[in-house]
């Protein structure tokens, strides 16, 4: 391993310091939903000044299984300081900075989950539980938000449709939606309505069972950042970013399309679907290029954000310019 | 026609956003997405420096300040240049000069629109901005350069259209905007009705 030089100077502040506390503790928890045990975190002094070095300190996942050929693209993976200091969340802010600097707030641990709707078990579901069954996957995916940014992200997780299923939805359960949680002590950013929360997002279920979804807990081999959606964060990524709805609290099945928030905050630019498609222009901005973050010239945006011939037999009979 | 060296504080005060991005850009690495960054400080640049400009006029005659007058050209300038910076980028880097593409964002983005037009408006604005344009024009000069008030406010307008829920920072440049227009129209009406106020709108007067 390599040692950095790090100037004395170099003091992580205490948001950092506490949000790596919990962090630990979380590494900690995904390593029992896991079932194995870990070995133990780097001492303090190691973790601050790798933190001070940019490099992460987070709890690494142990066990996780490799990602298989039609899970990772073969493009470089965005440098990991890039993808989680260039976020939107806006529970911590609307800048892209800010949940860099106020995630920390966010006590990722206990976390449980409210599972309700058309479902034979319902109920509150610890996060733990949720991990338990299964092996970690890494999936490495690109990451196409609506803004025209992109990055490629091995992120950590379980097939959304293995852990959908375990709740058993009933027959009426056409679509699944997910909340965050709303708490403006631990997200400042909610202190203005900004958007209407808590955030909502939703797919419809054949989408949710596809097996590109995940439910995602971490990411460059390590427990989500709080910043990137710890604890418990969706991947959809044939779709629009602002899909992949972070630190989930609620997953909720109906029969009915569910309310989702930029879809309702802005129908007419924001679709329920929005599948990455280049072809449709977001009403004030064209979608057929992106810029790579830590690239300079943008590239090419492609359709289903390159997953075409895995998804695109999803909408084969829908009008992709008017369900965008 | 200065005896504070104005001239200097104004450019050092243009030059000082990008020289602090810059530090940055050095000491702490340039980030995930230094493009953006870079087009964000030039169009806010270009905005801000604008009003700044429109504010000297409202300044000198509420306060007295007669020898700012000048700085008016100065900052319109300068909020020239951070606006070439600005389509530059946008040009060059966003679309790599694919004239199809720049075609299209000039044809169908109403955002795009908005900022050439304003950039437009300026650049007929800062070529007739030397003192000879000035006397060729004559009493046309003043009438072609309020036209500044609709570059702003297309400025304003290119930078809403592009804001996706936090409309704050075009809200903050829309107001000062309104305030600055309604700081001249009280002149205007505190000032004797029916008089003829061009003369003392001269870029001149000193």
């Amino acid at each position: 391993m390599k040692i950095p030089q790090i100037p004395e100077s170099d003091v992580t502040d205490e948001a950092v310091f506490l949000n790596r506390r919990s962090l630990l503790r979380l590494g900690a928890t995904a390593a029992i939903g896991a079932s194995l045990a870990g070995c133990p975190a780097a001492n303090e002094a190691d973790a601050a000044s790798k933190e001070a070095a940019g490099a992460s300190d987070r709890r690494r996942l142990p066990n996780v299984a490799p990602a298989p050929p039609e899970f990772r693209v073969d493009e470089k993976p965005t440098r990991e300081r890039d993808a989680t200091r260039y976020n939107n969340f806006y529970e911590f802010g609307t800048d892209k900075k800010d949940p860099a600097r106020h995630a920390g707030r966010l006590r990722t641990e206990p976390w449980s989950v409210v599972v309700d709707g058309e479902v034979a078990k319902p109920g509150r579901v610890p996060l733990e539980t949720i991990l338990t069954p299964s092996r970690l996957e890494e999936r490495i995916y690109r990451f196409r938000c609506v803004e025209t940014w992109s990055m490629v992200v091995p992120w950590i997780g379980l097939p959304l449709g293995d852990v959908l299923a375990r709740f058993e939805p009933t027959s009426k359960a056409r679509f699944v939606s997910f909340e965050t949680l709303f708490d403006p002590e631990q997200m400042p950013g909610q202190r203005r309505r900004v958007i209407d929360w808590p955030y909502r997002e939703g797919l419809r279920m054949d989408e949710a069972m596809h097996p590109l979804s995940i439910f995602a807990v971490g990411m460059y081999g390590r427990v989500l950042p709080n910043q990137n959606g710890a604890p418990l964060r969706l991947i959809v990524p044939w779709k629009y970013g602002f899909k992949s709805i972070k630190s989930i609290v609620r997953i909720h099945f109906s029969e009915k399309r569910p309310h989702t928030s930029w879809n309702d905050l802005a129908p007419d630019e924001y679709g329920f679907y929005a599948n990455v498609n280049p072809e449709v222009a977001h009403p004030r901005w064209s979608q057929a290029r992106e810029r790579r973050l830590g690239e300079f010239r943008k590239r090419p945006t492609l359709p289903f954000n390159g997953y075409a011939d895995q998804v695109a037999s999803l909408y084969a009979d829908m009008d992709l310019r008017r369900n965008f | 026609m200065t005896r504070l060296p104005i001239h200097g504080i104004a450019i050092a005060i243009a030059i000082l956003p990008p020289l602090l991005l810059a530090f940055r850009f050095v000491t702490e690495g340039p980030g995930a997405n230094p493009i953006e960054e870079i087009t964000h400080l030039t169009g806010d640049g270009g905005l801000r420096f604008l009003l700044l400009s429109l504010a000297i006029t409202p300044a000198r005659r509420w306060f007295g300040w007669r020898g700012i007058a000048p700085l008016r050209r100065t900052f319109g300038l300068i909020a020239f240049a951070y606006a070439c910076t600005h389509l530059a980028i946008w040009a060059l880097v966003d679309l790599g000069l694919d004239w199809n593409a720049i075609a299209e964002d000039l044809t169908e983005r109403p955002y795009v629109m908005a900022g050439m037009a304003a950039w437009s408006l300026l650049f007929v604005l800062a070529v007739t901005s030397t003192r000879s344009a000035m006397t060729r024009l004559g009493k046309r000069w003043i009438r072609l350069h309020q036209g500044v008030y609709l570059a702003a406010l297309l400025g304003v307008v290119h930078h809403f259209w592009l804001i996706k829920a936090d409309y704050r920072p075009a809200i903050v440049h829309g107001g000062v905007l309104a305030l600055l227009f309604a700081a001249r129209l009280a002149w205007r009406l505190r000032n004797a009705p029916g008089m003829p106020r061009a003369s003392l709108d001269s870029p001149i007067s000193r």
